[in-house]
């Protein structure tokens, strides 16, 4: 797990995105918890970071392209990935070398 | 059955009309007579917590309008009391002198609220939860009282209790076991219910054993059992129902707790049947809707001879509490169950499993799947892997569902009988298919999954509604009802109540403006809601870059501004400087964390390019310089967009002001555009130029300016208040007609109103661009690995976790 941010960084319900590792990742603090998925959408490389957020989807702000937080899960065969993410003493720690849901190989 | 018989009920509750229904269906021709206590048409008791909600008329509880009982060649007896009779020779004495007579009778007398029999309960301010005038009652005292208690903390006891929430009034519910719900919930869903509950205002005490009601000569507190007390100057008891077996001891008949049937639903007199709360069968009396339903469709085909047999019924039940979503079907527990539940998110799903089938399940916080899971329980059916199970009825869809599911389980109506509505009766509407099949007229909980079926049965939907929130299915007008009737100031707590903006999160920019909207601007904003244009006021480009529109009020700009705007691009190396359709000076290419400190040195207000707002007022120069010229088009340009700046609408507007027919503004393709002719102004509304072009509609030609400004502020105004979120006024004005809107602009009393909203609203608009100095988060404009601005020196961005977190 590597340590990303304090809990206060992030305003509550959005997100934002930090280079973890070598690997750009957007952040999310939503009401059910925290979820780090890969920063750009597959489509047409929105930033996932700046979209809409709810209880574990975020819409990408581009074309409204929306994914499931928790598993990376995204239309059709659109896919990020999702890492697990840690809240311990008000700070946030992802592990961006396991993704929580492995990419479908093309 | 010979002709005319006549077949008397005696009750007219939900299992009284629920017998007539099933007997008219089955024979054209048994004469029916429904005797009413009553001097009100059967009405939906179920759905009586609505009416303590919102206030509405018990009217809208109407089983079936008037019409109907002539319709169906329904005789009904409003107001009239079956005191006894000679069940041999088939007479019945109503009210101590007329006789009516029967071939067969069917009491439906249903029950009275269970009252205990404690000291004072007969005090006023104490009430049962029963009728539509107990819901009156309660609602009238809930306005004024300060402390409610509900005695009864079950599925009808947690219902009034939110709606006395839902007054305002403070309110406790007792409960006499260790959890909620105790019949349908195991204690760990019983105890997750709890925190919702308390979100809507909504206490609970449990293992309460309620001793007293106290107060000389109203009801002031409550006593109980282990020495403590309480306050409530408002009591409600719901803590269970009494069979309504008075008429039935005194025909002779054979009763226990209720009225003793066998499995043809017929009583201990063969002429006699019973059917609804006041029946017992085998030992259960059944005070849900489902099984009454199920048991009079029973007595209808034995009552017509045929034969049928009521062997019990598995009991489901929805919690019709707005904002917790509850159901529950069969048994709390099982031999074995699959749990799949998030205490942080409150959802809870089980199945339970008995010898290899499905016995019960409960669905708290998450109720997808809901009717294949009832559907498996009511079926038994065999369950190999209940984690399986469960995993594969919350992914399924309405095309998934067998047909044999129930989806409306007040009605009994199955997923095929929604079907064969579309595909063999022809209908075309969810409205219809409801109508005709009754799915969804009861507690109302089904309605979203009977517009999917029917959308799916019928390839599509005839009169979709323009849901705000699509995933719950609920209108603009529904939802900004509840944000004004319950004083909702928050996105967050639009959702808590409504259930909106948590599914896929689409509506919640739709909810951010109604929610501004309604409340005048003085609502509590949340950024989360909105887009990320209006996070950071600026428009996101493809490349995650920001556009920045300066303010340039009728696109009148000065040589000092446009120095700035020169200075900035240059200092900012901003890629692309361009002139818009708008008369604005555009700058493209913007970093998210260099937008503050552009701002800053342009010291010019946000021109709202990025925002569903009144975004330019263009015009032409006018009479001033315009030889062609008949109004100050321009100076009228920069007084509207002074007027309406700042202002967020459901779709963005565009306006124009011409200074004479030629139009060189191009006010006519404008949502509001305004030409000088002679002798005054021509007002227009409606126009396009955009994927759709459309001329713009005249609402009016007037004198003068202020009349101008006037009229087309109030258009404005009620524009915000009406169209859909994302609805330009070129689909707005042809929806509601230019004769309504021309009706109601120009109404004295009605134009005064919106043109107070509108003041309102606009007295609380700032400038978005000074948050430059004062941003709502730190981290409004800047990622994790950036510097965030502040006020002293730079200090290096944080990478290592803090100290006490290291160990």
């Amino acid at each position: 797990m590597t340590f990303a941010c304090r809990e206060d960084d992030v305003p509550p319900g959005e997100g934002r995105n930090i280079t973890l590792e070598g690997k750009r990742v957007a952040l999310f603090r939503t009401d059910t918890g925290w979820y780090a998925v890969d920063a750009v959408c597959p489509h047409k490389g929105g930033p996932l970071a700046d979209g809409i957020v709810c209880d574990h989807a975020v819409t990408c702000p581009l074309h409204d392209r929306s994914f499931d937080l928790r598993t990376g899960q995204g239309p059709g065969e659109d896919r990020v990935s999702a890492y697990p993410v840690e809240l311990r003493d008000g700070a946030v720690y992802v592990a961006v070398g396991s993704p929580a849901a492995a990419p479908v190989a093309a | 059955m010979s002709e005319r018989d006549r077949i008397v009920i005696v009750g007219g509750g939900i299992a009284g009309q629920a017998v007539a229904e099933a007997l008219r269906e089955r024979d054209p021709d048994v004469a029916i007579t429904l005797v009413c206590g009553e001097d009100a048409l059967p009405y939906d008791r179920i759905r009586l917590s609505e009416i303590l909600v919102d206030g509405s008329d018990a009217a809208t509880l109407a089983l079936r309008p008037e019409e109907w009982f002539a319709d169906h060649d329904v005789e009904v007896l409003l107001g009239r009391w079956v005191e006894g009779g000679d069940l041999d020779a088939g007479t019945l004495v109503l009210d101590g002198a007329e006789e009516l007579t029967f071939d067969k009778l069917v009491l439906a007398t249903g029950s009275q609220p269970l009252l205990p029999p404690i000291p004072g309960i007969g005090l006023p301010g104490v009430h049962p939860f029963r009728d539509p005038a107990d819901c009156e009652a309660i609602r009238q005292s809930a306005t004024t009282a300060t402390h409610a208690a509900v005695i009864g903390g079950g599925l009808l006891g947690l219902e009034a209790a939110r709606g006395i929430a839902a007054q305002g009034c403070d309110v406790t519910v007792i409960h006499l076991v260790d959890r909620l719900m105790e019949r349908q919930l195991d204690p760990v869903s019983a105890a997750m219910l709890e925190p919702s509950l308390a979100d809507l205002n909504i206490k609970v005490r449990l293992e309460s054993a309620t001793q007293a009601i106290t107060g000389g000569d109203r009801a002031r507190g409550l006593q109980f059992k282990d020495g403590s007390s309480m306050d409530a100057d408002l009591v409600v008891v719901s803590i269970g129902i009494r069979p309504e077996k008075t008429l039935a001891n005194t025909l002779g008949l054979a009763t226990n707790r209720g009225i003793v049937v066998a499995d043809s639903m017929r009583t201990s007199h063969p002429r006699v049947w019973s059917v609804g709360e006041c029946a017992e069968h085998a030992g259960m009396v059944y005070g849900l809707v489902a099984p009454i339903l199920e048991q009079a469709r029973v007595a209808a085909d034995t009552l017509l001879d045929r034969s049928a047999a009521y062997t019990g019924s598995i009991l489901s039940a929805k919690l019709k509490v707005a904002g917790i979503d509850l159901v529950t079907v069969g048994e709390a527990d099982g031999e074995t169950s699959a749990v799949v539940s998030d205490a942080a998110a409150r959802t809870y799903r089980k199945l339970s499993v008995r010898d290899g089938r499905a016995v019960g399940a409960i669905l708290l916080g998450d109720v997808r799947g809901a009717e294949a899971l009832m559907a498996a329980v009511r079926a038994a059916e065999e369950v190999t892997d209940p984690l399986d199970a469960l995993a594969a009825a919350s992914a399924a869809g309405p095309a998934d569902l067998p047909d044999e599911a129930q989806i409306c389980n007040c009605n009994g109506v199955c997923k095929g009988d929604l079907v064969a509505a579309v595909e063999v009766d022809g209908c075309t509407t969810p409205r219809e298919v409801m109508s005709r099949t009754r799915a969804g007229t009861g507690c109302g909980s089904c309605k979203p999954a009977v517009i999917d079926i029917v959308a799916m049965a019928a390839g599509g939907l005839n009169e979709e509604p323009a849901y705000l929130c699509a995933c719950r299915k609920q209108t603009r007008d529904e939802l900004a009802d509840q944000i004004r009737s319950q004083g909702l100031q928050s996105v967050s707590e639009v959702s808590q109540c409504c259930g909106t903006g948590r599914d896929c999160g689409a509506c919640k920019p739709a909810l951010a403006y109604l929610v501004s909207e309604v409340n005048d601007n003085r609502h509590r904003e949340e950024r989360h809601a909105r887009y990320i244009n209006d996070r950071v006021h600026a428009n996101i480009q493809k490349d995650g870059t920001f556009s920045v529109v300066p303010k340039m009020r009728g696109g009148v700009t000065t040589p000092s501004e446009l120095r700035r705007i020169a200075d900035v691009a240059e200092k900012y190396e901003i890629p692309l400087v361009k002139v818009t359709g708008g008369q604005r000076i555009d700058l493209l290419g913007v970093t998210k964390e260099d937008l503050p400190k552009v701002w800053r040195d342009l010291d010019m207000p946000s021109g709202f390019a990025y925002a569903k707002a009144v975004r330019t007022v263009k015009t032409c120069v006018g009479e001033q310089h315009c030889r062609f010229g008949l109004g100050d088009s321009m100076g009228f340009g920069v007084e509207i967009e002074k007027a309406w700046e700042g202002l967020h609408t459901p779709a963005k507007v565009k306006a124009g002001v011409s200074g004479c027919p030629r139009n060189c503004a191009e006010a006519t393709i404008k949502d509001i555009g305004i030409v000088a002719v002679e002798g005054g102004w021509q007002v227009r509304i409606g126009g396009a130029a955009g994927a759709s072009v459309r001329e713009a509609d005249i609402l009016d030609t007037v004198e003068t300016k202020a009349e101008a400004m006037r009229l087309s502020t109030t258009f404005l105004q009620y524009y915000r208040e009406n169209a859909d979120y994302k609805e330009r006024t070129y689909d707005f004005v042809p929806r509601i007609g230019l004769d309504e809107i021309k009706r109601i602009v120009t109404d004295e009393t009605i134009g005064a109103a919106l043109r107070e909203r509108f003041r309102l609203a606009k007295a609380a608009t700032v400038d978005p661009w000074l948050e430059r100095d004062d941003p709502y988060h730190p981290r409004q404009f800047t990622d994790l690995d950036q510097q965030p601005e502040d006020d002293g020196p730079p200090t290096p961005v944080v990478v290592g976790p803090p100290e006490e977190a290291r160990r």
